[in-house]
């Protein structure tokens, strides 16, 4: 009687050890949803059909990037999944910790069959996982081929499903205040302007021209990333660079200079202060009113016009986005700089039957009535045949000024070697020539922009 | 003492033992299996992973020891080396020396010393990440007094993280020197009072030689945080700044963990590389803590 008792809590320990480590296993695909308040309950679709028709075969598993959106894919997966009864997983990986999760998926069995692969970086390491795309269904129904990302061989490697536009929100209601239109900023010379008058009748009007240009890591991708793709863009097209550049110039970083002593100048921010300055600050300020130029993107329309949480609440109407001017000749007729990480891959190592579920799924949600109409309410701007008319202002900000024949401002930041230190690089060097704006400051920034490229181009290749 | 001996016999009797000799294997296996699956395994896989390249750890290709030429090349590596070992010898200083004096003057017969005992531990009870953020907030609070920053230069940085640790490490060091210094056997201490020894030489020659066991653990203990020394790193710096020195990128406040973590993260090419870095890390730390824990074990003495 005791020896079976020993032996039944031996077994119990055992058990017990080896469950905690499944759940070790299980854990990281559940963690990141837990962490988003609006998820919906997770979805378990493969047990609710199981009388699902016997053609559906393979299954779905979609490793999503964006947590904003999860609670819309948790919806339209299982709205495809109770019309096909096809099972669709879709798992968000926490903001920031996509490559993590990713690697961590890819390494196990049951592996996502469809993931994002964002830029020239992730094809080159996540090539061989990477389905050629030239001939599918979902391809066939794209009106632009320019954000797509391509292997060396010409094949579509990733397929860009929607893209986002960035530049200088304005808040125009404030600018009429202060005695301006939009139609006042056509080129840098005249957007100074408007910013420096602002910016000196301050105390009087009650707001200042622009956010703090914060350099805190929640905020610096504005500028190492964002604003960094002016000069970037312009060298990149006199020089006719389509792929990763083993050096770069420089040759427009007066420009960025120039904007950048706009923004630190013309701001209430104190400039000495602003490496710990924070995004949620820049964006309290534009939200509540307390400047006219906000520099982001697209995607920023959720929080200001929409979110509960934020309560800013503002009117879509007294919204606008301009190109970021820079004083490039020919700026006039500049577009927003529009571009994707948000790509496509399907992972080529799935069974067949998966890669087949996988595609036809894509090419339901690009083209059926429910699948459309959440990526124009959750992602803006799509590049399908299908595609609605996305409610986001900044969207169709930028298919108008693509409308007009403006030039668009690719994403050439795109390329950056080493991106992270990259940037952490350039922002080290921006804060310390924004506590002290002086010509040798400006020099770090340079030997960071330029020196730090070569060395991070030889590092990622080395 | 019948009783006694009567218990050492039960525990001696075969019908104890026996089953025990035979059941053993059972009871041992979970705790063993775990540690095998938690530990022995991935550690034998990391070291397997160093001589590989590889994206996925399932598709690793074994390229030999090009990872640790790489690693011992790269500048960066080398100047965390560095600044790990300046910053442990400061902070196992540091924090040694002010938590034995904390300890020894709590353990003088004064009011309020259980309140201080208290609240000098209480900073170890927050994670190093949170507090790594606070400090940030605080350093940079004063330094904006002074139209400056923390990761405006390495020297903030650096005694920056200091601080944070001295701060937080103290409070746990100073319990353990607490009950040392409580074991210090009070008629050796009478007894050197009596042939004369003034309180220093009480202090040197009595009541340290006793302690020299806290003084191995503590001693131990901040050796290996400092060089283990992540989330407050992170946290507080991320070591920044960044400066370009030799043509080569350099993160000035970055401790070898970091390094390791960062490496990690520039790409598949270097996920080896750090695993490698990540290998003669803990040859590094095991071979200190070893020769520390030999050369402080020898000053113990026999109570």
């Amino acid at each position: 009687m005791k020896k079976g008792l020993a032996i039944l809590l031996a077994a119990m320990m055992v058990l017990a050890c080896v469950g905690c480590n499944t759940n070790e296993a299980i854990d990281p695909t559940e963690a990141p949803v837990a962490g988003d308040p609006t998820t919906a309950p997770e979805e378990t679709p493969e047990a609710t059909n199981t009388e699902a028709p016997a053609t559906a075969s393979g299954s779905v598993y979609y490793l999503n990037f964006k947590p904003e959106a999860d609670a819309a894919w948790q919806e339209l997966a299982a709205t495809y999944t109770e019309q096909t009864g096809v099972p669709v997983k879709v798992v968000t990986a926490a903001s920031g910790t996509y490559s993590d999760t990713l690697n961590a998926q890819m390494g196990k069995d049951g592996a996502p069959t469809l993931f994002q692969c964002g830029n020239a970086q992730g094809l080159a390491d996540w090539n061989d996982y990477m389905l050629d795309l030239t001939d599918t269904a979902v391809y066939k129904e794209m009106t632009t081929d320019e954000y797509n990302l391509h292997d060396e061989t010409g094949a579509v490697k990733a397929i860009a499903y929607c893209y986002e536009s960035f530049g200088i929100i304005v808040n125009t209601a404030l600018l009429e205040q202060a005695g301006y239109t939009l139609d006042d900023i056509t080129n840098f010379e005249t957007l100074k302007a408007v910013a420096d008058d602002i910016h000196a009748r301050s105390a009087e009007l009650g707001f200042d021209a622009f956010t703090s240009a914060g350099l805190e890591g929640s905020s610096s991708w504005r500028y190492s990333g964002h604003l960094a793709n002016m000069p970037l863009f312009y060298e990149f097209r006199d020089d006719g660079v389509t792929e990763q550049p083993a050096t770069i110039k420089g040759t427009y970083l007066d420009n960025f200079r120039q904007v950048w002593d706009l923004y630190i100048t013309d701001s209430a921010a104190d400039p000495t202060s602003l490496s710990t300055a924070t995004g949620n600050e820049a964006e309290a300020e534009f939200g509540q009113g307390k400047a006219v130029f906000y520099q982001n993107g697209s995607w920023e329309y959720a929080n200001l016009v929409l979110s509960d949480d934020l309560g800013f609440k503002m009117n879509p109407e007294d919204l606008a986005m301009i190109p970021i001017y820079c004083g490039v000749e020919g700026e006039e007729t500049a577009g927003l700089c529009s571009g994707t990480e948000n790509c496509w891959a399907v992972n080529s190592q799935a069974s067949e039957e998966d890669i087949q579920a996988t595609l036809d799924f894509l090419y339901w949600v690009v083209t059926s009535d429910e699948g459309t109409q959440m990526l124009a309410d959750n992602l803006g701007a799509v590049s399908f045949k299908n595609a609605k008319v996305p409610s986001n202002v900044f969207c169709a900000d930028a298919q108008e000024y693509a409308a007009a024949g403006n030039y668009n401002v690719s994403w050439a930041f795109n390329h950056t070697p080493n991106v992270d230190s990259w940037r952490a690089g350039v922002v080290t060097a921006l804060a310390a020539y924004s506590a002290d704006p002086t010509d040798a400051n400006w020099e770090a920034v340079k030997t960071a922009f330029v020196d730090g490229w070569a060395i991070e181009y030889t590092a990622q290749n080395g | 003492m019948r009783k006694k001996t009567r218990d050492g016999a039960a525990v001696n009797s075969r019908l104890i033992r026996r089953p025990i000799q035979r059941w053993f294997p059972v009871f041992v296996l979970p705790t063993f299996a775990c540690f095998f699956i938690g530990f022995i395994w991935p550690f034998l896989q990391g070291i397997y992973l160093s001589f590989c390249n590889f994206n996925v750890a399932k598709d690793a290709e074994w390229i030999g020891i090009q990872n640790y030429v790489k690693a011992l090349t790269d500048p960066g590596f080398g100047h965390a080396f560095w600044n790990t070992a300046a910053f442990a010898v400061v902070s196992i200083i540091l924090i040694n020396v002010i938590a034995f004096a904390v300890a020894y003057a709590l353990t003088r017969k004064m009011r309020g010393s259980n309140l201080f005992r208290t609240v000098f531990f209480m900073p170890n009870l927050i994670g190093g990440v949170v507090l790594g953020y606070i400090w940030s907030l605080i350093f940079d609070g004063i330094l904006k007094h002074y139209s400056t920053y923390l990761t405006a230069n390495a020297t903030y940085g650096f005694w920056g993280l200091v601080i944070l640790v001295a701060w937080q490490q103290i409070g746990y060091m100073m319990i353990i020197y607490i009950a040392g210094l409580q074991a210090v056997p009070e008629d050796m201490l009478e007894a050197a009072e009596i042939d004369g020894a003034n309180s220093w030489q009480k202090l040197f020659r009595v009541t340290i030689p006793n302690v020299m066991p806290a003084i191995t653990i503590c001693t131990f203990l901040t050796l290996t945080n400092s060089f283990k020394m992540f989330d407050q790193n992170l946290a507080l710096t991320e070591g920044m700044p960044q400066v370009i020195q030799d043509g080569a990128k350099i993160n000035m406040t970055e401790l070898l963990a970091l390094n390791i973590y960062s490496t990690y993260n520039i790409n598949k090419n270097w996920h080896g590389v750090a695993q490698a870095k990540a290998v003669i890390f803990f040859l590094l730390v095991a071979v200190l803590a070893i020769i520390q824990l030999t050369a402080t074990r020898r000053k113990e003495v026999q109570q």
